[in-house]
């Protein structure tokens, strides 16, 4: 099973069974886990949907771009070593990821 | 016409679509969609029906153009919220149904008939009706091969029409032209694009930008006609679309052709009811039309320009993602009863071939420009002035830039353009 469990600000863990080949924003959006806004709905255009990835689940994911990087440079809440735009990380069949959503996104 | 029933807030009944009252949302796009979760999300208690036209689930549609129609993504990606969502959150859905008339009170409650017969009661009403695309007046325009690019349907049948078509002529060079050409050559399509006026994108951004875009894109292989009149959309003697004639006589070869010229706001329902429009249905700065009550979200909402220090008694009418929900916010907290004024930086993006724009701000009224170029990494930037302060930029590929002139926007600074035009200095160190 794919699985995402979405670890918000203030502690509380929404774990999310989700299909192989969705990225972790849409899982999240369309399940309704609102610490992850995405107004431009995965277009790499808006950073409204930035995840901190736990450590351990780092290696499992592919590196990011450079308009990423870019990108994650204006999130609202500063980036972290670990900081991930969401709509960027496509789910393998299989994997679980623990990431944990900011306070804000905008 | 479909609906989704779902438990009723109170509890005691299920209200099945045509039974349940409260707050109807008539458009069940960007807006009416944000509305109800933002109503949710604050607590609104009264039933709330999300009722619209399309026969799908709601979806997103920028990427109708771009990575939908190139088959990058699939319509699943689309949706907006899984059907349980609607549940969970006790939201009717209604999908396929049009709203052809309204019966209204002057307490705002009233019904709304449904071309299926169906009459559905509200106390309050939302308009989320947003725009339709203006069409094409030319001879010939009627055939079958000439598409619009509004909805999910209008993409399904482009990419129906695809694999056939070797050759394509886009009328109109705003985004959704630009958008869909683009697409449309990366799918091996041989891509003119006709412009009707003296630049690309000319409603939304300045010369440099405009000519920017136009020798990019030249570079990268569409045929690009400035200043085209179009004689007649010709047919090869059996009803098929066979090519456009030009007024200067050339004719070009096309099995589609793609019109993308802008779009007229749906007012009907709004004049229908007495509310005022001009240019897209009037409303205050909480959302609210001229009746005093019924709240109009979106596309089609002509509001106060939301951007901080715009002269008073301005009005605009936005077409985008990111007014559609901060709009959307504004209107779920004027039906909460309480007034929270629309006020934010409007932002917009457009992704073309591989040059990814990001606007901030409104240029309307600039008085000067910075140009901040780096073609080697194939950014540029073209920021906006007006009385020596930045109200707006232009940016490709460079998100650095869109986000510095966002952050300064929104706390109310500005960005010294002289230090701005060396490509080499983070905008980000300048707001002052
Ligand atoms: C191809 C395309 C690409 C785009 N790309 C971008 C982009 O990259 N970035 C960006 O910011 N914006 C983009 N936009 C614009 C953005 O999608 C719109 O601004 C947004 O959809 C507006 O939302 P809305 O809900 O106000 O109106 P709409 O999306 O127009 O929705 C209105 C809905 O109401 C329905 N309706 C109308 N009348 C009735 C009736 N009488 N009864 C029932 N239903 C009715 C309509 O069918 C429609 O489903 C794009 C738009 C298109 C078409
Ligand atoms: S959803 Fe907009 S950048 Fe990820």
């Amino acid at each position: 099973m794919t699985t995402v469990h979405f670890t918000d600000a203030a502690g509380a863990t929404t774990t999310i069974n989700a299909n192989a080949g969705d990225s972790v924003m849409e899982t999240a959006v369309r399940n309704g886990v609102t610490a992850i806004v995405a107004e431009c709905g995965g277009s790499l255009s808006c950073a409204t949907c930035h995840v901190f990835v736990a450590e351990a689940d780092l290696p499992s994911l592919e590196p990011m771009g450079e308009m990423e990087d870019e990108m994650l440079y204006g999130t609202a809440e500063d980036r972290a070593d670990n900081s991930r735009l969401s709509c960027q990380i496509r789910l393998a069949e299989g994997q679980e990821l623990h990431v944990t959503t900011p306070e804000t996104q905008v | 016409m479909e609906t989704l029933i779902v438990p009723s807030l109170a509890g005691a009944e299920a209200p099945t679509a045509g039974t349940a009252t409260g707050l109807l949302i008539i458009g069940a796009s960007q807006s009416g969609v944000q509305l109800a979760i933002s109503l949710r999300a604050l607590g609104y208690t009264e039933h709330i029906t999300l009722l619209g036209d399309e026969d799908h689930r709601p979806y997103q549609r920028p990427a109708l153009s771009k990575e939908f129609l190139q088959d990058k993504v699939g319509s699943e990606s689309l949706i907006f919220r899984t059907n349980e969502y609607w549940i969970e959150h006790h939201i009717t859905l209604v999908k396929g149904e049009r709203i052809a008339s309204l019966d209204s009170n002057p307490d705002g409650s009233g019904f709304a008939h449904g071309t299926s017969g169906t009459d559905y009661p509200y106390t309050r009403l939302a308009l989320t009706v947003g725009a339709r695309p203006r069409l094409l007046e030319a001879p010939g325009a009627g055939l079958d091969g000439v598409v619009y690019l509004r909805n999910a349907d209008d993409a399904l049948r482009l990419k129906e029409l695809a694999p056939t078509t070797t050759d394509v002529v886009v009328v109109g060079g705003g985004f959704i032209g630009l958008e869909a050409a683009s697409s449309l050559a990366s799918m091996g399509k041989r891509v003119t694009v006709l412009e009707y006026g003296p630049r690309l994108v000319g409603r939304a951004v300045g010369e440099e930008t405009s000519e920017y875009f136009l020798t990019e894109h030249r570079k990268r292989g569409l045929d690009i006609r400035i200043g085209a009149r179009i004689e007649e959309i010709i047919d090869d003697g059996h009803g098929a679309l066979c090519g456009v004639k030009l007024e200067d006589g050339d004719v070009l070869k096309a099995q589609i052709v793609l019109v993308g010229i802008g779009v007229i706001p749906n007012t009907e329902l709004g004049e229908a009811l007495g509310l005022e429009v001009n240019n897209g249905i009037l409303v205050d700065s909480g959302a609210v039309a001229s009746d005093g009550t019924t709240i109009v979200v979106g596309d089609v909402a002509n509001m106060p320009n939301p951007v901080p220090g715009a002269p008073t008694g301005e009005r605009i009418r936005l077409e985008s993602v990111n007014n559609a929900i901060e709009h959307a916010k504004v209107a779920a907290y004027s039906l909460m009863g309480r007034s929270e004024e629309y006020a934010g930086i409007p932002w917009f993006w457009s992704n073309q071939a591989d040059m990814k724009l990001q606007i901030a701000g409104l240029s309307t009224g600039f008085d000067s420009t910075v140009l901040r170029r780096d073609p080697e990494r194939g950014k540029f930037t073209v920021l906006y002035y007006r009385s020596g302060r930045i109200i707006a930029a232009d940016a490709v590929n460079a998100p650095l830039d869109f986000m510095a002139v966002k952050q300064a926007l929104a706390a109310g600074r500005s960005i010294d353009s002289v230090a701005a035009a060396d490509p080499a200095t983070m905008l980000k160190t300048l707001i002052a």
